[in-house]
């Protein structure tokens, strides 16, 4: 996989309100996403993961603002733009052309009142007005094709489509202009789980095809790890771990991703008691002082109450970020947070789809378990 | 005053039994609570398949968990076991006895057989706060001797609940708490009334990731300790698998694999339970997901004959679609609705076929089987075991 970098952002700071009873959404949040990948945003509800995205392509709607930081994105024929800085003339241009937004509820963002053609050659005639209603019709059944939905549905109105169908249509109006970038903000968690996977890996073929990134928001981080090349957790408005998405469910940094991991009980395997994270997500109003995470953290010590931890590398690997004093002070790392990443090896097999030994796979990184016998031995 | 203990009880009789359970929904108008159709002139009457011949036992100290996609009945199973709803078809039996069809004696019922929903934003009146809400079962079934006996019970019922100590909560709006804590509430209002069933419908689904464990594991702790009967309706076979003892597979309203829970999981019998596994997220799957038998469910007014899975799956033959499958026994106490394992049709195509679906775990080991308190000691008689 090329490593050319297409978004960068870098210190979003994104509020709700003014003064001083604004609520810090997101705050100092840096991502980079590459070409052909598929980065995952995990965190829960109010972690601040859809309002990272709305800040990013500058579609944040008051009383949201964006305080701080930079979105570069990179064209392919080398320029950078700032999109916090570009004016609205230059930003309507490069959405859907090159960055476009697929949203979770496919209902509320499809409009019921038109039929399907009418929306998927809306963008079409905005931003390619040269061309003729033919060939705009053309490239609509082209478009549905892609989704795997036949041409006769283009007369239909989206209550007359399964939520499936719809969207697989909004999928198809995200590509319409070939963007570089789309950004998927929870796309599947209001589908049915057969109807999410084949969506899914619908996604996956349409992007080798035309090499797209995407950036894909959800709460699901077990789905996540399936389908995602690296992966981002935010918890409080803030990201506090980065790494591939293998290394991520092998070997987490970050108490809260490891306690995440731990709050999906496993399909295999016998099963054992699992506890999930004590306490619940903490209200952005009152946030707690020093790490955001502290007071639910098993693993919490006194300079965690006090002093806010970066994101920052954890040992020499450059990809693997982690915010957390475990990993940057001199307390010992507690074994669970410090478990072996997989080897590169394993990890280019397993990409490729041949099967490396299952025991070794089969084997939950997770230290709060009894070590997996696994069946394989039957 | 704590919880009162419980006698561990029989487990041989269930305690709510579902015989046949059958519920059409008309799709003309109907007059309601009459039963009486109003069909167009010249037209008959058409109908919602929602439920058909659905069989279950609730037994105490177990939790039964019905999987299924949406629109599949499981929770109109849910209702009709609360009698909210008036079966078409078929019988309830409350612990070995009919229950009778009126609905003049629903105090009684509810005393017995209560219900939790899906969402604690809805189920919860904002205006009122936690002690109101507690307070309305012990009042509604009068089981307060007094101002001071009721403020008793109420404490004693947030502490079963893990909601201690009671005083910080009493007086709290639902706004005021989070949502685990908000379906707290909503189970220990199910509990004020002492019940020996209860109907959990998604009781995790809109809480947040990390707290669901919390709430499932607070079920798992309500049947150990007080040998409560659970029905767990939930669309996430993974989560199912993690609580319940038994699991039900349901699809287009009929129940299409029942059994113990790691069983249906590791050795699923029924096409559609493979397709389910096999499209379910699994981050330590290996291999490249095939989908056998993708697609949508069937109209429900108008279901296929036979075998209501047949259009999508993958094995389906011609018997499929004249009648419609019994239940096949597929391993100790583990059935299938699915022709393929009708005696007659041969184990070996089977096991070629669908005994592995892709993507698929390997089978769990006897001693997996036997580590596992749930799934009694099975030696696994599943399919697609080598003879």
């Amino acid at each position: 996989m090329s490593r050319q970098p297409l978004l960068e952002i870098s210190g979003l700071c994104a509020d709700y309100g003014q003064g001083p009873a604004a609520v810090h959404a997101v705050t100092d949040a840096s991502l980079v996403l590459h070409r052909g990948e598929v980065l995952g945003l995990a965190g829960e509800s109010g972690s601040g993961k859809s309002t990272l995205a709305m800040a990013a392509t500058r579609l944040l709607r008051p009383p949201g603002v964006i305080t701080g930081g930079e979105v570069r994105l990179f064209g392919a024929d080398g320029s950078v733009l700032d999109m916090l800085e570009a004016d609205y003339a230059i930003l309507r241009v490069l959405r859907w052309s090159q960055i476009s937004l697929v949203l979770q509820s496919a209902m509320n963002a499809l409009n019921p009142v038109l039929t399907i053609r009418a929306q998927l050659t809306d963008a079409l005639a905005a931003h390619e007005p040269h061309l003729s209603r033919k060939q705009r019709h053309a490239r609509a059944v082209e478009l549905l094709d892609l989704v795997g939905i036949s041409s006769d549905r283009l007369t239909s109105h989206p209550h007359e489509l399964s939520g499936g169908m719809r969207q697989r249509v909004m999928i198809a109006m995200a590509l319409a202009l070939r963007p570089q970038v789309v950004i998927m903000d929870e796309p599947t968690t209001a589908l049915d789980v057969v109807t999410q996977r084949e969506i899914l890996e619908e996604l996956k073929d349409l992007r080798d095809q035309f090499g797209f990134a995407i950036l894909f928001i959800t709460h699901d981080l077990s789905l996540l790890i399936e389908i995602a090349d690296s992966i981002a957790v935010m918890y409080a408005g803030r990201l506090v771990e980065r790494a591939p998405a293998n290394a991520l469910f092998r070997a987490p940094r970050h108490p809260y991703t490891l306690g995440l991991l731990s709050s999906f009980p496993p399909l295999h395997g016998p099963r054992a008691p699992i506890s999930g994270i004590p306490g619940s997500p903490p209200d952005l109003r009152a946030l707690p002082s020093g790490c955001v995470f502290h007071p639910r953290c098993q693993f919490a010590f006194d300079r965690c109450t006090v002093d806010t931890p970066p994101l920052s590398a954890v040992g020499a690997r450059t990809d693997r970020l982690a915010a957390c004093w475990l990993q940057h002070g001199d307390k010992p790392v507690p074994a669970e947070l410090a478990a072996t990443e997989p080897a590169e090896t394993e990890l280019a097999a397993n990409v490729s789809g041949s099967h490396p030994p299952e025991a070794d796979l089969y084997t939950p990184a997770l230290g709060t378990e009894e070590p997996v016998q696994q069946g394989s031995t039957a | 005053m704590t919880a009162p203990t419980v006698a561990v009880p029989d487990t041989t009789v269930a305690v709510l039994e579902a015989r046949s359970l059958t519920k059409h929904f008309p799709v003309h108008g109907s007059v309601q609570g009459t039963g009486r159709r109003v069909a167009r002139i010249g037209r008959p009457a058409r109908v919602v398949h929602a439920v058909d011949d659905v069989s279950l036992a609730l037994r105490a100290s177990q939790v039964t968990a019905v999987v299924g996609e949406s629109g599949s009945g499981k929770s109109t199973v849910a209702r009709l076991l609360a009698r909210l709803t008036t079966p078409t078809a078929g019988d309830l039996l409350l612990g070995g006895r009919p229950v009778p069809r009126t609905q003049r004696r629903h105090l009684d019922y509810a005393k017995t057989v209560q219900m939790v929903l899906q969402d604690p934003f809805a189920s919860l009146n904002p205006i009122r706060d936690v002690y109101y809400h507690l307070s309305r079962p012990f009042k509604v079934h009068g089981l307060a001797r007094s101002a001071a006996d009721l403020d008793d019970k109420i404490a004693a019922v947030l502490e079963r609940v893990a909601l201690a100590p009671a005083d910080a909560y009493l007086h709290k709006y639902p706004h005021e708490l989070s949502g685990g804590q908000r379906q707290r509430v909503a189970i220990a209002r199910a509990l004020a009334v002492q019940p020996r069933v209860l109907l959990a419908d998604e009781p995790v689904s809109m809480l947040d990731v990390s707290i669901r464990l919390g709430v499932l594991n607070l079920l798992a702790d309500l049947r150990d300790r007080e040998h409560l009967a659970i029905l767990y309706i939930t669309h996430d076979i993974a989560s199912a698998r993690y609580l319940a003892d038994t699991i039900l597979v349901m699809y287009a309203g009929r129940v299409v694999e029942s059994g113990p829970a790691v069983q249906v999981t590791d050795s699923p019998a029924h096409p559609y339970t493979q397709l389910l596994l096999s499209a379910a997220p699994d981050p330590v799957r290996v291999t490249p997901v095939t989908l056998r038998g993708a697609g949508a469910p069937p109209s429900a007014v108008a279901p296929p004959s036979g075998c209501r899975f047949r259009m999508r799956c993958p094995h389906a033959m011609a018997i499929c679609a004249e009648r419609v499958p019994p239940a096949f026994p597929a391993g100790t106490g583990h059935v299938s609705a699915c022709w393929l394992l009708a005696p007659d049709q041969g184990k070996s195509q089977h096991s070629q076929q669908a005994g592995h679906p892709a993507g698929s775990p390997p089978k769990a080991s006897a001693a997996d089987q036997a580590a596992e308190p749930g799934a009694l000691d099975d030696s696994i008689g599943g399919l697609g075991e080598e003879k």
